[in-house]
């Protein structure tokens, strides 16, 4: 080693340090809020604030199947004891009446104040009279017996309107007293987790809890059980059960397909360079690079997606071909000066690539972001690194095969497909056609297109969630205000203009925090509307006139109304320990100083929202506080908006990238040269993708973006080549771009295979790219000089 | 005193043992097996009710009549048409209740005290003597022509609720249940003439 390169050396290995203690202390996730924006509107904010962390995110669906229907319930119901005794859980419900006394108590404590039926009107004596013969009807029905009881201290059957009010709710049926699937085959919980969904970490544990604890539970059912024979199964979905598999997905093929390439190159330049040494080399500026990559994002970020993570194993594939240039091309004569001769090119290649990515770095989605600086201090570091650092350890009597004859057969190659430059205008003209004619279909506007969710497991979850009963929660009104009785008094208003729209049966129902927690306004009307004691006695008195039941029995009565009209007004801490407490806490949200109300709609099968009273109706009754919200509208719109960001963005960086060429070259002709290769290689590729069927993403476009990241820099040594007669062997410099050329195919010919869409996607873009973006360099270069001249 | 003890324990097993003598030919009459048999094998059933109930917090009975609908084994609806309109499904022992625009289900594992109010007239219209005697003490009483069923809650907790269950029928034909609550409240169905289907 030489002296001079000791400093950079202590540098090089200090950093390596740093970058690691960062990778190892970095967190990672892998849930979709990699694609969703950093800057939101208020409405968007609220929407990933409900994917991220809302109620929706934190359900987990669990289903039991096997063995026989008693198996499964016995499996359910000693499933769901376990887990209720664990504290990872907020609710766990199988049907078991879990808190059905607490809930009770509370309800008939607060009946005067949560019952809608609640008026002026409702206790004059008319009101009265119709309401006590109402429940005398009740007493008359099969459930009479079950009322009887109440008749003494609420004969006004206050008690019934609130379980109507609350209880409109599909339950799943019940089998040997556990919940079941409407098919019978299955049994079914639904556990509330405490961690949020975007927390993989406490996902993943509370995934782990369960299958752990239906281990334990399951033998107990089936021993309990003589005639079952087959073992019970455990299956879970929901938004944390996805991402949590998602995260492990992505390991899993990270890990896999960077071994998988990284071995098929190793054999690729061990079988060029005969070289152990070479090989090993090569790969410490891919090493520092994808080290350094992580690192920066951790640091920038203080998060690292899964995705970005996926993004090393692309690295591999570009890294490399530095050490490639380095060592083939340093291997002629003029090897010594390879810092002067071929460092300028690798270095304008890596800075065209730079600013390609920095375009990505101002993009909304934290995902994008990401992605470009990791790939700018990636390519940084394996640049420096091969410069500054490579050489240094580099040891005496290194050699690796002769090469030339590569580069010898590739010129033998370009010259027999040799035609006129001219004929290539075919290629921008055929994809241009192909483009055009599928542009109503070119582009995948869904979020989903790039869920890591299998079809399989998405059709379990839609499996489990028709049998839970669980409202789409696709539809929602939101309402918001400064404080919480402001949007309570909203939520109600606005619930006045719904219960219409359910009675005509545009909305089968909808949800309120305000029903289980009134507004303090709504609740003291209620209260004013209770009559005092002589007065209520009095009517009472004239109401019972004709039905056969005496004053005397509902003293009860008389003495609740009048305790009701001087009891303190519920509010959200008495709901403490009941089920009501998870109902509120799911529609009331806070954020800051602003408070939100959530009534989630159900809606018919033939629901069309666009022509829907539905906004009418929320205008009308809160102008300006209340918002109708389509979740998977506003989630596709989100993303079609961050498509036409990334568009935009990467031409940004194209720009970028030609005037960046400009002022180095100072040739609009050169930048011309240098810069139509990769278009044509760009819209070749986009036309065989959509030829192929094949709608395209996000990650397509950065595909793009990394065909003319590698392909400038072939296009970069043909010029050189081109203008500098004395700028080294052409039968090398051809060899050293081959070879790069094959390491970056197999490299992003690997990831084609992921069974992640992201990493498929990107394999799939670049692969076919970066080989055409060489071919149509080789092409476009024009004269080489003859090769039998030029091999010594 | 000892002596005395001993006469009094003696005289209450042998008055046990003369009842149980009593009842036991009773209940393993060849009528109570014929009338099973008979009720058995009627696969489906639809006929009207009147049904009053006596309560104690109200003056005068209530009134409600419909229609009950049986179908063999475990398919029994009760459709009440007055006062107002309700119906009540009972199938593989899940309740279905529907009133105005709710629908509110009961599962009878989880709601045991109602067992008795359905078993008693579901057990019998399927003439299943098995699942009858499951829940009740059965005492058969008359003729197959004339039979009365008195149905009497094993469970000590359900028969805190229900004191004694009395059907009446003749042959095939069922003509009244009545319910004695334990708290003195009853109900009184009265059945009627076969709809028909």
């Amino acid at each position: 080693m030489s002296r001079a390169g000791l400093p950079a050396m202590i540098v090089w290995v200090g950093l390596l340090g740093l970058a690691c203690i960062v990778v190892v202390r970095a967190h990672y996730t892998a849930d979709l809020s990699a694609f969703l924006p950093r800057a939101p509107t208020a409405t968007q904010r609220l929407l990933v604030e409900q994917l991220r962390e809302g109620v929706a995110s934190r359900l987990i669906l669990i289903g039991i199947e096997g063995g026989d229907a008693a198996a499964r319930a016995r499996a359910s119901l000693e499933l769901g004891r376990r887990l209720r005794a664990d504290g990872q859980f907020v609710s766990v419900q199988n049907g078991e009446p879990v808190g059905l006394e607490q809930d009770r108590a509370l309800l008939f404590k607060h009946r005067y104040l949560l019952s809608e039926a609640v008026t002026p009107e409702h206790f004059s004596v008319a009101g009265l009279h119709e309401a006590l013969q109402s429940s005398l009807d009740a007493l008359a029905s099969p459930a009479g017996m079950l009322l009887k009881s109440l008749l003494p201290e609420d004969p006004t059957g206050e008690m019934l309107q609130i379980i109507d009010q609350l209880g409109n709710e599909q339950q799943p049926p019940m089998v040997d007293g556990a919940w079941s699937s409407r098919d019978g085959k299955r049994a079914l919980l639904v556990a509330q987790t405490r961690a949020a969904g975007s927390d993989t970490d406490g996902q993943e544990r509370a995934v782990k809890t369960i299958r752990a604890q239906f281990q334990a539970a399951a033998p107990a059912a089936n021993a309990a059980g003589s005639s079952s024979s087959t073992h019970l199964l455990l299956e879970m979905s929901g938004p944390g059960v996805f991402s949590v598999e998602a995260r492990g997905t992505i390991k899993h093929e990270v890990m896999r397909l960077s071994i998988l390439s990284t071995v098929l190159i190793m054999l690729l330049l061990l079988q060029i360079y005969r070289s152990f040494a070479a090989l090993v080399l090569g790969f410490i500026p891919v090493a520092s690079g994808a080290l350094a990559g992580i690192a920066a994002v951790a640091l920038g970020f203080g998060l690292v997606h899964g995705i970005t993570l996926g993004f090393g194993v692309t690295l591999i594939g570009e890294s490399i071909d530095y050490s490639i240039y380095l060592f083939i091309q340093a291997r002629q004569p003029a090897g010594s000066d390879w810092k002067r001769m071929l460092w300028p090119t690798i270095r304008l290649g890596m800075l065209t690539s730079v600013v390609g990515f920095a375009s990505l770095l101002p993009s909304a989605f934290p995902g994008l972001a990401q992605l470009g600086l990791f790939s700018i201090s990636g390519l940084v570091a394996a640049a420096l690194v091969t410069r500054f650092v490579l050489p240094n350890l580099i040891p005496a009597g290194f050699d690796i095969r002769d090469t030339a004859r590569i580069g010898v057969g590739f010129a033998a190659l370009l010259r027999r497909v040799r035609m006129p430059r001219a004929l290539l205008i075919i290629v921008p003209v055929l994809a241009g056609i192909v483009l055009y004619t599928h542009r109503a279909s070119l582009w995948n506007r869904e979020l989903s297109a790039l869920s890591p969710v299998s079809q399989a497991d998405q059709q379990l979850d839609a499996r489990l969630r028709a049998d839970v009963g669980a409202p789409d929660p696709r539809y929602l009104i939101v309402v918001s205000g400064a404080d919480q009785e402001a949007v309570l008094q909203a939520a109600e208003k606005v619930g006045q203009r719904l219960d219409p729209l359910v009675a005509s049966g545009i909305l089968t129902g909808y949800e309120s925090p305000a029903r289980y927690l009134p507004s303090a306004a709504l609740q003291r009307a209620r209260q004013a509307s209770l009559p005092d004691p002589a007065q209520l006695r009095e009517r009472l008195q004239a109401a019972l006139s004709g039905l056969p039941i005496r004053l005397e029995r509902l003293e009860p009565f008389l003495h609740d109304v009048e305790a009701a009209r001087h009891q303190p007004l519920l509010r959200r801490a008495d709901l403490e320990g009941t089920s009501l407490a998870t109902g509120v806490d799911a529609l009331l949200l806070r954020d800051g100083s602003r408070w939100s109300a959530l009534l989630p709609l159900r809606v018919p099968a033939s629901f069309a929202m666009a022509a829907s009273p539905v906004h009418s109706a929320v205008s009308e009754a809160a102008p300006g506080e209340a918002v109708v919200l389509d979740v998977k509208a506003q989630a596709d719109q989100l993303y079609s908006t961050y498509l036409s960001e990334v568009l935009k963005l990467s031409l940004a960086g194209f720009v970028g990238i030609i005037a960046l060429l400009l002022i180095v070259l100072r040739s609009p002709m050169r930048v011309l040269r240098v810069v139509a290769p990769l278009v044509l290689a760009v819209l070749s590729v986009a036309a065989i993708l959509v030829l192929l069927g094949r709608e395209l993403t996000i990650l397509h476009v950065i595909g793009m973006l990394l065909i003319v990241a590698v392909g400038s820099n072939y296009a970069l040594f043909f010029d050189r080549r081109a203008n500098d007669r004395h700028a080294g062997e052409v039968p090398l410099t051809l060899a050293s771009l081959v070879i790069a050329n094959c390491a970056t195919v197999v490299g992003f010919g690997v990831l084609a295979f992921s069974v992640v869409p992201v990493l498929s996607a990107l394999g799939s873009t670049v692969a076919p790219g970066a080989l055409l973006a060489l071919v149509f360099s080789a092409l476009l270069a024009g004269d080489l000089p003859a090769p039998d001249r030029a091999a010594a | 005193m000892r002596r005395s003890r001993r006469v009094l324990a003696c005289t209450l097993l042998l008055s046990a043992a003369i009842a149980s003598a009593q009842t036991r030919p009773q209940g393993k009459s060849p009528d109570l097996d014929r009338l099973m048999s008979a009720l058995a094998q009627r696969p489906h059933g639809h006929v009207t009710f009147l049904e009053r109930k006596y309560l104690a917090i109200l003056d005068r009975p209530v009134e409600s009549s419909g229609e009950l609908l049986y179908d063999a084994p475990d398919r029994l609806e009760k459709r009440t048409l007055k006062p107002k309109p309700e119906s009540l499904v009972l199938q593989g022992g899940v309740v279905r209740a529907q009133r105005g625009r709710h629908t509110y289900t009961l599962d009878l594992q989880r709601y045991p005290q109602v067992v008795p109010f359905i078993e008693s007239i579901r057990a019998t219209l399927a003439g299943d003597e098995a699942a009858l005697e499951r829940v009740f003490k059965v005492r058969f009483e008359g003729s197959f022509d004339h039979w009365k069923l008195l149905l009497v809650p094993l469970d000590p907790k359900l028969a805190a609720k229900v004191r004694e269950i009395h059907i009446q029928g003749e042959a095939s034909a069922i003509h009244s249940v009545e319910i004695q609550e334990a708290d003195g409240d009853r109900s009184v169905m009265t059945i009627g003439a076969d709809v028909g289907r």
